[in-house]
């Protein structure tokens, strides 16, 4: 089959690889309609992930038709499915308690060393990214074995087009996530750290939370302009100070809560910023993450921190002393996503939470170096690549 | 309380001592243990412990998670033929005898004299209510030399703990899940990749 693999740094390719099929009983194997490039793509993009091997398929966000059920999956031939990109067995301690993406029984035993080194603990498998998390073939690819199929994914009732549905796999779940780590009061104003899908879908939560304000924060126009869309106020961190604005915006309080959904990649002229680039180049630290920074010393006292971006190894000058002053309160993580799914279907199908305003590009599979490419370069108006193999076979 | 120098005064396993002493200790509570080199690691599996110590005791079960481990064979209740992977498709064996058990609780081995890798070990089962059952398993081992000291080094990695904390894993994968967790992505990766 064909499939988006990972050979360095800005280099990822087309390749033919040997197709998926059944290994373990629970497996299914899902022919792929429809799957999307992702902000932590770019992470593997721009080489920030380590153990990454050349020729790893990547992709974390997809779904398609079930072809092939191993002896326990509960799932039928035909069926609809969205796939959560956290790899959860559901029978686990953890599962048990919905923490799935802290399920240790997707990951295989040998790649569970590295995160425990590093981390103190194992992590939960993933689809595409990298070897720490386990190693696993992702779904930019004509098809993909998944796992423990039996609890994962989700079935999608006829009718509903994939392009609403597909990101319950992740971004929806991790936008509606970060809004609850939040733990959003009536009247609370919520700042929004990053423009991107996770940032979008966690202003459209921090609404139906009940906020009553949310500050957007970015520095492409057309991304702060989707947030408007949702309600959101806006601010553009080229044109004004993000903190002296979020304190006059309210009231010299600061926000009740803050949410970085900018992640390890922070872009912007900012002084630590700078310093944390030449670091990263030089490997003396390995995360440039001023976005989080900015939010603990936004965030008013007693507040609340909220950080679904992805943070993957040690940062400088993290605001410990502001952290404790002010008694904040921090959560973050990989998403839950198998928590969320069933009931962020049904807040798609009654209309409560769009999701298709995102999509602004469909290419087919074969195009995914050039979606790469695109999304990297041209963030402002690229907000998301969905790629569907079915472009490729039509044109085949 | 002669000897308070040297006695351990916290509830640490002996096995996580920083004295140098602590692996002899800790050998003097393996039955007839066997070897100066000491590992021990711990999991909790999500199951009835009656289920997971009966899984452990049917020494015929430990490949199934074991990476190195090729097959044993129960000759009876007490005695066993254990066959471990060396490089080259070759194999190194010894018999073991269990020394202690106590069902739902504890088991330990010893291997029997004359094996070319003496090696024993206790593992003991713990009832941890709504969490399953917490194994805790210790091995004491000699690390010899030669061909021999090359396929042990391989069967316990460059450090051995952590060959013990994958196989722990993959007991728990195996009783929680019913399957260990592979990234093969069809059955012909899965032969090449092996357990
Ligand atoms: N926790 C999870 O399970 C999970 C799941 C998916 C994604 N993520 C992470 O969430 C983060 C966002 O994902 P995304 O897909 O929306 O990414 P994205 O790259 O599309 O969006 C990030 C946005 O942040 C903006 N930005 C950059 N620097 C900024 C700064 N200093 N201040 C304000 N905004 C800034 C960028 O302009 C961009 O619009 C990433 O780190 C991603 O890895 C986490
Ligand atoms: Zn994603
Ligand atoms: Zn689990």
């Amino acid at each position: 089959m064909k499939a988006l693999a990972w050979h360095g740094k800005h280099d990822v390719r087309m390749d033919t690889v040997d197709d998926p099929g059944i290994v373990n009983p629970r497996d299914a194997i899902i022919k792929v309609t429809s799957t999307a490039i992702c902000g932590s793509d770019l992470h593997l993009y721009d080489g920030y992930i380590p153990t990454m091997k050349a020729g790893d398929v990547l992709g974390h966000e997809f779904m398609g038709e079930v072809v092939e059920v191993g002896a326990q999956s509960t799932l039928k031939k035909g069926q609809r499915v969205v796939v959560p990109f956290t790899i959860a067995c559901g029978s686990c301690y953890h599962c048990g308690k919905h923490q799935y993406s802290a399920c240790p029984n997707g990951l295989p035993a040998d790649n569970q060393d590295i995160a425990q080194e590093l981390y103190g603990h194992e992590m939960s498998g993933l689809f595409g990214y990298s070897h720490m998390t386990g190693g696993y073939a992702g779904g930019q690819a004509e098809y993909v074995r998944v796992p423990f199929s039996d609890v994962g994914p989700l079935v999608i009732p006829d009718g509903v087009e994939d392009d609403k549905v597909l990101f319950l796999s992740d971004i929806l779940p991790t936008g509606w996530q970060a809004a609850e780590y939040a733990q959003i009061e009536p009247g609370d104003t919520v700042a929004v750290w990053g423009c991107g899908p996770v940032g979008l879908f966690a202003v459209q939560s921090a609404f139906l939370m009940g906020a009553e304000r949310v500050i957007a924060i970015d520095h492409f126009p057309h991304r702060l302009e989707l947030a408007k869309r949702f309600g959101a106020e806006t601010i553009n961190f080229e044109e004004s100070a993000t903190y002296d604005a979020l304190m006059t915006m309210t009231g010299g309080i600061g926000p009740d809560a803050v949410i970085d959904a900018v992640g390890l990649e922070a872009h912007g002229l900012f002084v630590d910023n700078v310093i944390d680039q030449i670091k990263a180049s030089t490997f003396l630290g390995t995360d440039r993450p001023h976005s989080i920074r900015q939010a603990i010393i936004a965030c008013r006292k007693g507040g609340r921190v909220s950080m679904p971006a992805v943070y993957g190894g040690f940062v400088d000058k993290f605001p410990l002393g502001a952290f404790m002053e002010k008694g904040l309160t921090l959560k973050t993580g990989q998403t839950h996503v198998q928590h969320y799914m069933p009931a962020l279907l049904n807040a798609i199908m009654e209309g409560k939470i769009d999701t298709e305003f995102l999509i602004s590009h469909r290419m087919p599979l074969s195009e995914a170096p050039e979606g790469y490419r695109m999304f990297k370069d041209k963030q402002n108006e690229v907000t998301k690549i969905v790629l569907k193999p079915g472009l490729d076979r039509v044109a085949a | 309380m002669g000897d308070l120098a040297n006695a351990q005064s916290d509830d640490a396993p002996l096995a996580n001592s920083k004295r140098s002493e602590a692996a002899a200790e800790a050998a003097a509570q393996i039955p007839e243990g066997r070897g100066d080199t000491i590992v021990n690691a711990a999991v909790t599996i999500n199951k009835p412990v009656a289920e997971v110590f009966g899984f452990f005791r049917d020494f015929a079960n430990l490949p199934r998670f074991m990476e190195n481990i090729e097959r044993i064979d129960v000759i009876d209740p007490q005695r066993s033929h254990w066959v471990v992977k060396a490089p080259a498709g070759g194999s190194v064996e010894w018999d073991a005898r269990v020394t202690e058990e106590e069902a739902d609780r504890l088991i330990a081995w010893t291997s029997e004299d004359g094996a070319e890798v003496p090696n024993s070990g206790r593992v003991e089962f713990r009832d941890a209510g709504t969490r399953g059952t917490v194994v805790t398993a210790t091995i004491l081992y000699d690390p010899p030399g030669g061909v021999i000291g090359k396929v042990i080094a391989k069967m316990f990695q460059r450090e051995p703990a952590i060959q013990a904390r994958r196989d722990l894993r993959r007991f728990k994968q195996l009783l929680e899940t019913g399957e260990i967790a592979t990234p093969a992505m069809n059955a012909k990766q899965f032969e090449e990749m092996g357990l």
